[in-house]
């Protein structure tokens, strides 16, 4: 189904999946730990693939629709006693109706841009505000689960293999869905958008709804991150799920990885974290390194590498296209 | 086919179209001439539905279109190409085309053999997987031409796809769009290229400062003083009378 290019992306690939796999044998826990966190975030960056990659349309407010996933589930939950599998799937269902109200009003006013990235960036704060603000979401405090490992409350916690394996099942369920869209009618319509709107609206594309549907596919998949987020801590507040730094860490992950691409958020977010990681290690640990960092990577890649890692091994190797059979 | 009524359109204090009318019968090759800034673009760009007109009504094939969106006009059988070639420039050409074939087929392979059989039928076989942006001006018009015929539209509103064509380039076109009018198309296209229109259209429309001037054959046009004069200045059709004496 996934159809590389070029024997780069395949070694690329190959690579990835041999690290993912590579972490069951690790002696150390310490790495599985540290994929985890990698793969909760790709999970994000994906989310903002499908807008940002596919469709040209970069958010820079992508925690919005991660806190609404993560708060949602957490309301119900803590507040009203809802089950955990119930509260998670109302979690993605927040996340995505979060999305598709966003894009139904911002492109209802036509934003494009750097507009459209300021406009998310307010959403994310405003409701950053308001969460912090009102009691039903826990105010200043955040919201607490009450720790009840087991398969009912989708706890995992006591099991960290169990957690990377449930963790691994949905990014690859994520990159599925992603691989399907691609390919899909919608996909087309999405990509046709991105390269040219106008010309899509003449070949009879519905470019408002094309949009607010990739907002909603988005929000969606960014709810299911944040929503994970809460099971894996178990605790939530308004500046870490609607934080900026999720809104930074959903976009700088595809656009090193390679915007638009199936691997290319995953390939960026496990490469970043990585690096942060490295950083760390090497300069021991001073807070908000990992940031420096990833600005500047950011910046060396938007300069030198437009297309992403992806891209570059797009370039290597690159296997003979079938030419058209003239007739 | 196509019936256009009065259409004005004022962009402030300038009048771009007023109280312009066409007609395009089924099966016909229609031109829309006129020297530049006289609004025919305006015009397509309004029957397409990407503009609104003040006042003024478009009809295909007897069902009112005016000022429905431009995919839903696409979807009812009529679609536009641009002047400025706008290709999917990230896209193959076979990609490209298939944009428009998704219209009217739901399924990836379905949509992309469609494709396929439009980009031969154009003369682009050996073209199919080379990305847009690497096409020449002649490819990208036939791209455009092709993306149009994807959509299953009856009805192709050329806006200057023979312009910036070497002349062996604007037969070749001529030629394609014979063959997609014998498949049952019609065309309503602006053109400058007089060799074009004179060889493909049974009629034609004039256009000058926003109101139709003349209508006729494109041998009736090209003698119609009024045109002259829309495109040479005024008294240029009787100096020319003059040296036609002398």
């Amino acid at each position: 189904m996934i159809k590389p290019q070029s024997l780069g992306q395949v070694a690329l690939i190959g690579l990835t999946t041999a690290y993912l796999l590579a972490v069951y044998f690790l002696p150390s826990q310490v790495w599985m730990g540290f994929t985890i966190n990698a793969l909760a975030m790709a999970i994000v960056a994906l989310s903002w693939n499908v807008t940002g990659g596919f469709g040209g349309l970069s958010s820079f407010g992508h925690a919005a629709m991660y806190g609404t996933g993560a708060y949602a589930s957490a309301v119900l939950q803590v507040q009203f006693g809802v089950n955990a599998w119930v509260s998670f799937g109302a979690g993605i269902l927040a996340g995505a109706a979060m999305g598709a109200f966003i894009g139904a009003l911002s492109f209802r006013y036509g934003l494009k841009g750097s507009y459209f990235a300021l406009v998310t960036l307010a959403f994310a704060e405003v409701l950053r505000i308001c969460a912090s603000a009102f009691e039903i979401t826990g105010a200043g405090r955040g919201l607490q689960l009450t720790l009840e490992p087991g398969l009912a409350t989708l706890q995992f916690n006591n099991d960290r293999t169990l957690t990377y394996t449930l963790l691994l099942i949905t990014v690859a369920i994520v990159m599925g869905l992603t691989t399907w869209m691609k390919y899909s009618r919608f996909g087309a319509h999405l990509v046709a958008v991105r390269e040219n709107e106008d010309a899509a609206r003449a070949l009879g594309i519905d470019t408002y709804r094309v949009k607010v549907t990739a907002m909603a596919i988005s929000g969606a998949f960014g709810g299911l991150a944040g929503a994970i987020y809460l099971q894996l801590w178990l605790f939530i507040d308004s500046t870490v799920v609607y934080g900026v730094s999720i809104s930074v860490i959903a976009l700088i992950g595809p656009i090193i990885g390679g915007a638009g691409t199936v691997w290319g958020p995953l390939v960026g977010t496990l490469g970043l974290h990585l690096l942060g990681e490295g950083a760390k290690t090497l300069l021991h640990d001073a807070p908000g390194l990992n940031f420096v960092l990833y600005a500047v990577v950011l910046i060396a890649a938007l300069r030198f590498l437009p297309q992403g890692l992806m891209g570059l091994a797009g370039r290597i190797g690159t296997f003979r296209r079938k030419g058209g059979d003239d007739a | 086919m196509l019936e256009v009524r009065n259409l004005t359109k004022r962009f402030g204090g300038l009048v771009a179209l007023s109280d312009a009318s066409l007609d395009v019968p089924e099966g016909a090759i229609v031109g829309l001439l006129g020297p530049n800034g006289a609004g025919k673009t305006t015009c397509f760009t309004i029957i397409a539905g990407f503009t609104k007109a003040d006042t003024g009504s478009v009809r295909l094939n007897g069902q009112d279109i005016t000022g429905l969106p431009p995919h839903r006009i696409c979807a009812l059988g009529m679609v536009r190409t641009f002047q400025i070639v706008q290709p999917f420039a990230g896209l193959t050409v076979e990609e490209n085309i298939a944009v428009g074939a998704y219209l009217r087929h739901r399924d990836r392979r379905e949509a992309l053999a469609e494709a396929r059989r439009i980009g031969k039928q154009l003369g682009m076989a050996s073209l199919l997987d080379r990305p847009a942006a690497a096409l020449t001006i002649a490819g990208r018009k036939r791209l455009e031409i092709g993306r149009a015929l994807a959509t299953g539209a009856k009805l192709l509103l050329l806006d200057e796809v023979m312009a910036g064509l070497i002349p062996t380039e604007v037969s070749e076109i001529v030629e394609i769009i014979r063959k997609i009018r014998e498949d049952g198309h019609t065309f309503l296209m602006i053109e400058h290229v007089m060799q074009a229109v004179m060889s493909l259209a049974e009629t034609a429309y004039v256009l000058n400062y926003g109101k139709m001037i003349a209508q006729g054959t494109p041998q009736q046009l090209v003698q119609d003083p009024a045109v002259i004069e829309a495109y040479l200045g005024h008294g240029a059709a009787s100096r020319l009378q003059e040296t036609g004496r002398a």
